[in-house]
């Protein structure tokens, strides 16, 4: 058992210092370098090509709209374009790339020296970008034999090319300090910054759960008062918002533990295990990293020009911050209302259900209340949910029409989310439709005015507010497939 | 600073080259050879030559993204020393180290 220190304790005497790298598939119809799709989940190996199996013989060109994404990205996180760059070979033998080396870039990044800001509990914390690079991802293998289905112990592997070449930017931050106790909720509230930039920039699907969007992070201990910097450990594998958070959290502490008895921290990759929150050592680095970079001599330097550069400024969507703002006048929320969206990690999933055609307090309602409850019971993010906003909106409408009430709609999410389809399909799959059938409807309104002659009594005095009691009574008879108001309207008109 | 017996063995190791110690004490003369005319090159081009990657100095070669045709799953393994699944079988990725 890993020894760890409380992490309120180990606050006293440890700053932590974080570095960030995420990885970003973007979401060009082709790969990096050759025509094959990036389509994710096809059978394996057939995506793939001479190029992206680095047959002999094979040339690469480069993707034009990926450095075109990688610009965009650049300066949407405040970096400078380079004006001349190449890309690189990494050299090394694993065989997720059957070239033995990596295209990627070195020295020569195209972005380079950005920032972005990020707001955790109403603070507002910057994060230095030192350089954002272009390279390409890896196939994936699978390990089989041994007991755990994990690299060590296996037998042997089986690799899948699919998704070798497909195009990725890698974003590294400067060392992140002074966020203290905050710092994995820094490191979190960084990534969905980062995913929520990025797909408003329509440059990436950005699922953390089908690896379009991973993390990387670097984690090390500083001695309060000190200002040499600690050992670092790297821990991959971190493939949700809420695991960047733990991953870090548990890092910090373990390694306090491990200063704390007088001893080194190892400098090593760590894999972070979702089941119980915790990290243990991966591959050991071969001895000092040494990937014999040197500048591809197959693909030609890029040269954006300036006016290109500009060109894709104008394209940008606006600042998160200013967005936000806008958003908040637009929809017409309290800072409360327009907060809890933020906080539960709606924004972009309430915008995209006002543009599927609810409105805003409906969006709102259903992704803050309905739906962040599914999303907590389930433990997995609210966008991880099967569900889309477009769903949402149908969803609402189906409200609207008065085809559904609202006891009946929160069914219809159950339905959408246990993979029955389209909302309407669910309605009529699952006979949720309100009984809009004024004979049906009619006779449970008379029968109940019938069994509840005191009540009737009421009403016909002017006591509307009693008819409370026989719309209950009614929508129980209907089963809830009934529309309440209209309900509600046949009571009084038959006793007033 | 010259090529040593000893760089030359680290190269190798990392190159996947198995090299006896006769082999890097013969090849790193050699190489040293090599880095020295190179190191000529570099005192003939001064500060007013731009750095060259290629023979024709063109940049931003860029191809449309457009998907073409991807091999067929037979097409693609059929230059694989193993098979299964419609994977590449490798062997064991750490039992080297």
């Amino acid at each position: 058992m890993t020894e760890t220190i409380p992490y309120d304790d180990l606050l006293t005497r440890y700053e932590p210092v974080l570095g960030l790298e995420v990885h970003v598939e973007l979401n060009t119809n082709s790969k990096m370098f050759c025509g094959c799709p990036t389509t994710f989940g096809g059978d394996p190996n057939t995506q793939v090509c001479p190029v992206c199996l680095g047959l002999p013989g094979s040339l690469p060109v480069i993707n034009g709209k990926a450095v075109e994404s990688a610009i965009r990205i650049g300066l949407a996180l405040n970096c400078r374009i380079a004006q001349w760059c190449r890309m690189a070979r990494k050299n090394y033998f694993y065989p997720d790339m059957t070239k033995n080396f990596q295209t990627s870039q070195y020295d020569e990044p195209i972005a380079f020296d950005g920032w972005v800001d990020v707001e955790v509990d109403g603070e507002t914390y910057r994060v230095e970008i030192e350089r954002a690079h272009m390279e390409e991802d890896a196939g994936k293998a699978l390990h089989m034999g041994g007991a755990t289905g994990r690299i060590h112990g296996a037998d042997y592997s089986l690799i899948d090319y699919n998704r070798a070449g497909v195009p990725l930017i890698e974003i590294v931050t400067r060392p992140v300090r002074g966020a203290g106790a905050k710092a994995p909720e820094v490191a979190r509230a960084y990534v969905a910054h980062l995913r929520d930039l990025l797909r408003a920039l329509g440059v990436s699907d950005v699922r953390m759960e089908q690896g379009s969007l991973r993390c990387d992070a670097n984690v090390s201990l500083m001695p309060i008062g000190s200002d040499v910097l600690g050992t670092r450990t790297e821990t991959k594998n971190v493939n949700s918002l809420r695991s960047v958070e733990r991953a870090i959290r548990y890092e910090m502490t373990r390694q306090a533990a491990i200063l704390d008895g007088g001893a080194r921290v190892k400098q090593e990759t760590r894999h972070f295990h979702e089941s119980d929150g915790t990290t243990s050592p991966g591959r050991s680095k071969e001895e000092a990293e040494d990937y014999r970079y040197f500048a591809e001599p197959d693909l030609m330097p890029i040269a954006p020009s300036r006016e290109w550069v500009e060109e894709l400024r104008a394209t940008l969507p606006e600042p998160p911050a200013e967005h936000r703002r806008r958003l908040q006048t637009d929809w017409g929320f309290s800072d409360i209302d327009f907060g809890s969206i933020v906080s539960s990690g709606a924004l972009g999933l309430v915008e995209a259900t006002v543009a599927a055609g609810a409105t805003p307090a409906a969006a709102r309602k259903w992704w803050v209340t309905e739906l962040a409850r599914r999303a907590n019971e389930a433990g997995v993010e609210l966008d991880e949910l099967p569900i889309t906003p477009a769903q949402v909106a149908a969803v609402q409408g189906l409200v609207d029409a008065g085809k559904v009430n609202d006891k009946l709609a929160r069914q219809v999410i159950e339905g959408v989310l246990a993979g029955e389809g389209e909302p309407a399909a669910v309605v009529a799959a699952r006979g949720l439709a309100v009984v809009s059938d004024e004979g049906a409807l009619t006779v449970a309104v008379d029968e109940v005015i019938a069994a509840n002659p005191d009540v009737a009594a009421k009403i016909r005095d002017g006591k509307v507010a009693a008819a409370g009691a026989l719309i209950g009574q009614v929508m129980k008879a209907m089963k809830g497939q009934a529309d309440a108001g209209k309900v509600r309207e046949m009571i009084l008109a038959k006793l007033t | 600073m010259g090529i040593t017996a000893d760089d030359v063995a680290r190269l190798g190791a990392l190159a996947r080259i198995r090299l006896t110690e006769q082999e890097c004490h013969d090849l790193a003369p050699e190489l040293n050879v090599i880095l020295d005319s190179v190191r000529s090159v570099s005192e003939v081009a001064g500060p007013d030559v731009p750095m060259a990657t290629h023979a024709i100095p063109l940049t931003n070669v860029f191809r449309d993204d457009v998907v073409t045709p991807s091999l067929t799953q037979d097409q693609a393994l059929s230059g694989a020393p193993d098979q299964e699944d419609g994977r590449f079988r490798v062997p064991q990725i750490l039992g080297e180290e």
